[in-house]
């Protein structure tokens, strides 16, 4: 197939996307059903006219087609198959068209699970989502179209960054667009909501299993980002606070308060502009990731240049959906308050103190990193926000939800009384304590390790104790819906994440070192034995891979192989050695020869040992699970509509009452 | 005060609250961890004798890096079209640290030479950092930056 055909057919599905934003919009306002019928099938056929164009470029990595300049730029002759394939989001227009086609997949799994939603409001739903694929794919059509040609064709072409030849970099970019399109789903709810104007909550409940979902896609994503970061840029870090992470860490921190809030204005009506303001926010931080990332904007270790009209496209679209999102907002936020009153101890304050952290947070992470760009436009210099700045504001924003987590399940809606919550203080601080006593003697008094035990332990408990709570008091098959289930695993992650990241921060041990064959260097009681530089070679690249032996007090612990590779056009990268465990990593990584001429000699190498560190992404996944699982509840599927609309009636009366 | 007046003032006085501890925090934070980016020349030229820890930005002068014999300290001389500045680093250098490739250290001064705690190189060879070439446009203005160091190039 020519490339030109997925040019065509991306041509076709823009006008399906406009159909798509247009047409329903018109019928949902006027209450024309054959208009509003158009969303489906416009949303159905532009999916598959975006696969079809996204099938085509993959087909074009597949065969070198190297007449394709965004192929000849991404991939060669050597590249594995796997490899091609990862390259077709390898950069940016093969990521905008990635994008697209995620976006498709999740209307398309909208039309689908979502029949029985109210005609006008699915009508609407779709509207937003085709004005938000309309603006991709323009943006791709008219500034990055992956389809250009290149004549004439080259014999063969450039290569993939070796950085992103790495399989946890094959899917990370297409998980972590599940979350950040995901988010367009409660984005739409939110939009269609506010022009529908209607009184009704219900919506909130069609959109928590989608807004679940897709937080969930994104703690997966962002969990790979860091894996990969820690396994392939060979420092041994798993987050750098680098404006590339923060853009995706923006909507995963309002994601969280979205969920929690979500979960508010379902169950009891109140914080509802607040809900429909945090679900813009979150949509809208997604976007501002794509920009920042695709933009060449900010200076970061992912180093991006890129043409000024494509910043200029996404600049404006952001300004129109932002802006017009929230002017909406401002127009119609007052008619949808409303909701019961709490009183100070209760489910919806705590919920409301985690809120305000989680957002704090986010502005804040998001002030660091365009701080840069404040700075520049305000002629300060040219300036960087360190990582000490994150590290020191992010924990302190974090402790009081640390702080109030093990409560929440045992939190009352409306009014909690205090002797339940005085039990769970006793029980779980008298565990902490005691578990803060013990480590503080196998850590040597390290007080991060020491507090990274206690609120790990606090947290863990809160969770355990409710459990326990729950097993007791309810009768066999209604213990644990999936949605307290899905509630129960993320707060459970918490506790694994927290000691993941405070163990390995305090405990972990790092040594640059210079070793000549036969030479031994001892770091954090293991034996690192280098055993000198062999070659070896992969399909695309030679390596110089160096043998180190480890031991610890004589007993052979694992024989690692890091490697210096060249790939076929002089890129060079380091792939560093690891041996996992569940209690420590071991990872070593090849620095350089001391004399480039003979590389038979010493090498500086970089060793460490990292305690506890897999806990983190461990911790990550359970995160991810309890979206899933909590997004898979059963009183999640839309009702009929006579139902639905019998419950509105009924919240209303309730909420006016 | 009706109960509903009660809860939102509460709302209220706790979000202004927080707003200004975390207002106070970030100019804090901020005012420890924000390093500015300098060329040899400008620091020649006295520009950054007001700041502890900055980074020195500019290219790695051809045949300037000097190993040690026995550890890891490694020094370079980090040019820019009208200064140089020589560099000292103990550690393990980037992968694509070369001669006559652009760099970004961070570090203070230490008499006339610049101690650096981390070096950075970038990810690609063709690419400079814009704020680098930025910095060095404005370090001599009207002299040429090569337009080349500014493809469309990008990753991730």
């Amino acid at each position: 197939m020519t490339p030109e055909l997925g040019q065509l057919a991306l041509i076709l599905a823009l006008f399906l996307a406009l159909a798509q934003s247009v047409l329903p919009l018109i019928g949902a306002w006027r209450g024309n059903r054959a208009l509003m019928a158009v969303a489906r099938p416009a949303a159905t056929g532009q999916a598959v006219f975006v696969a079809l164009a996204f099938a085509i470029l993959v087909s074009a990595f597949l065969r070198f087609d190297f007449s394709v300049q965004y192929v000849a730029d991404n991939s060669n002759l050597q590249l594995p198959w796997y490899y091609r394939i990862a390259a077709v989001w390898g950069a940016h227009e093969g990521s905008m068209l990635l994008w697209v086609l995620i976006l498709n997949v999740w209307t398309v799994a909208l039309t689908l699970f979502s029949r029985r939603l109210p005609d006008a409001f699915l009508a609407r739903v779709l509207s937003v989502l085709g004005i938000i694929s309309t603006g991709f794919l323009c943006f791709i059509l008219f500034t990055s179209n992956p389809f250009a040609r290149l004549l004439p064709m080259p014999p063969d072409g450039a290569d993939l960054n070796p950085v992103l030849q790495d399989p946890g970099m094959t899917f990370h970019p297409p998980v972590l667009y599940m979350g950040y399109v995901g988010f367009s789903v409660a984005f739409a709810f939110s939009i269609a909501a506010l022009l529908g104007g209607s009184m009704q909550q219900s919506w909130v409940r069609w959109a928590r299993p989608w807004t679940n979902a897709a937080w969930g896609f994104l703690s997966c994503g962002i969990v790979a980002g860091s894996w990969w970061a820690y396994a392939e840029l060979g420092w041994g870090g798993w987050w750098f606070w680098d404006p590339v992470e923060n853009a995706s860490f923006m909507p995963w921190l309002v994601g969280v308060a979205l969920i929690h809030a979500q979960a508010v204005t379902e169950k009891r009506g109140s914080l509802r502009a607040w809900t429909i303001l945090l679900s813009l926010f979150a949509f809208s931080l997604s976007l501002l990731g794509t920009f920042l990332v695709r933009s060449g904007i900010l200076t970061s270790v992912h180093a991006f240049a890129s043409d000024p009209r494509r910043g200029t496209f996404i600049l404006c679209f952001l300004a129109v959906v932002v802006g017009g999102s929230l002017l909406l907002y401002a127009l119609r936020a007052p008619k949808v308050a409303g909701g019961k009153a709490f009183a100070l101890v209760s489910r919806e304050s705590a919920i409301l103190v985690g809120n305000l952290m989680f957002t704090v947070a986010a502005a804040m992470v998001m002030l660091g990193t365009l701080f840069p760009l404040l700075g520049d436009a305000l002629n300060l210099g040219k300036i960087s926000v360190g990582p000490p700045y994150f590290g020191l504001l992010f924990p302190l924003l974090m402790l009081p939800v640390v702080l109030l987590l093990p409560f929440g399940p045992y939190l009352r809606w409306g009014n909690s009384e205090a002797p339940m919550l005085k039990q769970v203080l006793v029980r779980a601080g008298i565990a902490a304590a005691a578990c803060a006593v013990i480590a503080a003697f196998l850590v040597q008094g390290q007080l991060k390790a020491i507090a990274g035990v206690a609120s790990a332990v606090w947290v863990g408990m809160g969770v355990v104790l409710y459990v326990l709570k729950r097993w007791r008091d309810m009768p066999r098959g209604r213990r644990y819906p999936a949605e307290m289930a899905g509630m129960l695993l993320a707060h459970f992650g918490v506790a694994i994440f927290l000691i993941g990241v405070l163990l390995s921060e305090s405990l972990s041990v790092t040594r640059d070192v210079r070793l000549s064959p036969g030479q031994v260097a001892t770091v954090g009681g293991y034996e690192f034995r280098f055993d000198g530089v062999t070659q070896a070679t992969g399909p695309n690249w030679t390596a110089q891979q160096g043998v180190v032996t480890v031991t610890r007090n004589g007993a052979p612990v694992a024989v690692m192989h890091p490697q210096k590779r060249t790939y076929a056009h002089e890129q060079v990268q380091t792939t560093s050695a690891i041996d996992p465990g569940v209690t420590r990593d071991i990872y070593v990584a090849l620095g350089e020869p001391m004399d480039p001429n003979h590389v038979e000699g010493a090498w500086a190498l970089r060793l460490y040992t990292k305690p506890f560190v897999r806990w983190i992404w461990g911790g990550g996944l359970f995160m991810m699970l309890g979206g899933f699982v909590s997004a898979a509840d059963r009183r999640f599927h839309v009702k009929r509509e006579a139902e639905a609309a019998q419950t509105v009636t009924a919240v209303l009366q309730e909420s006016q009452a | 005060m009706n109960p509903t007046r009660q809860r939102r003032l509460t709302i209220v006085l706790a979000i202004l609250a927080a707003v200004i501890v975390a207002a106070a925090l970030v100019v804090y934070a901020l005012q420890q961890n924000m390093n500015y980016l300098f060329t040899p020349s400008q620091v020649q030229a006295g520009e950054a004798t007001s700041y502890k820890t900055f980074r020195l930005g500019g290219m790695v002068k051809a045949d300037s890096i000097q190993r040690s014999n026995d550890s890891l300290k490694v020094t370079f001389t980090v040019v820019d079209a009208g200064g140089a500045m020589p560099v000292e680093y103990t550690g393990i250098l980037p992968d694509l640290f070369r001669e006559n490739q652009s760099v970004i250290a961070t570090g203070h001064m230490d008499g006339a030479r610049f101690i650096a705690t981390e070096v950075l190189a970038k990810h690609d060879e063709t690419y400079m950092p814009k704020e680098l070439k930025d910095a060095m446009a404005k370090a001599h203005a009207g002299k040429h930056i090569d337009e080349a160091a500014n493809q469309d190039k990008q990753q991730l």
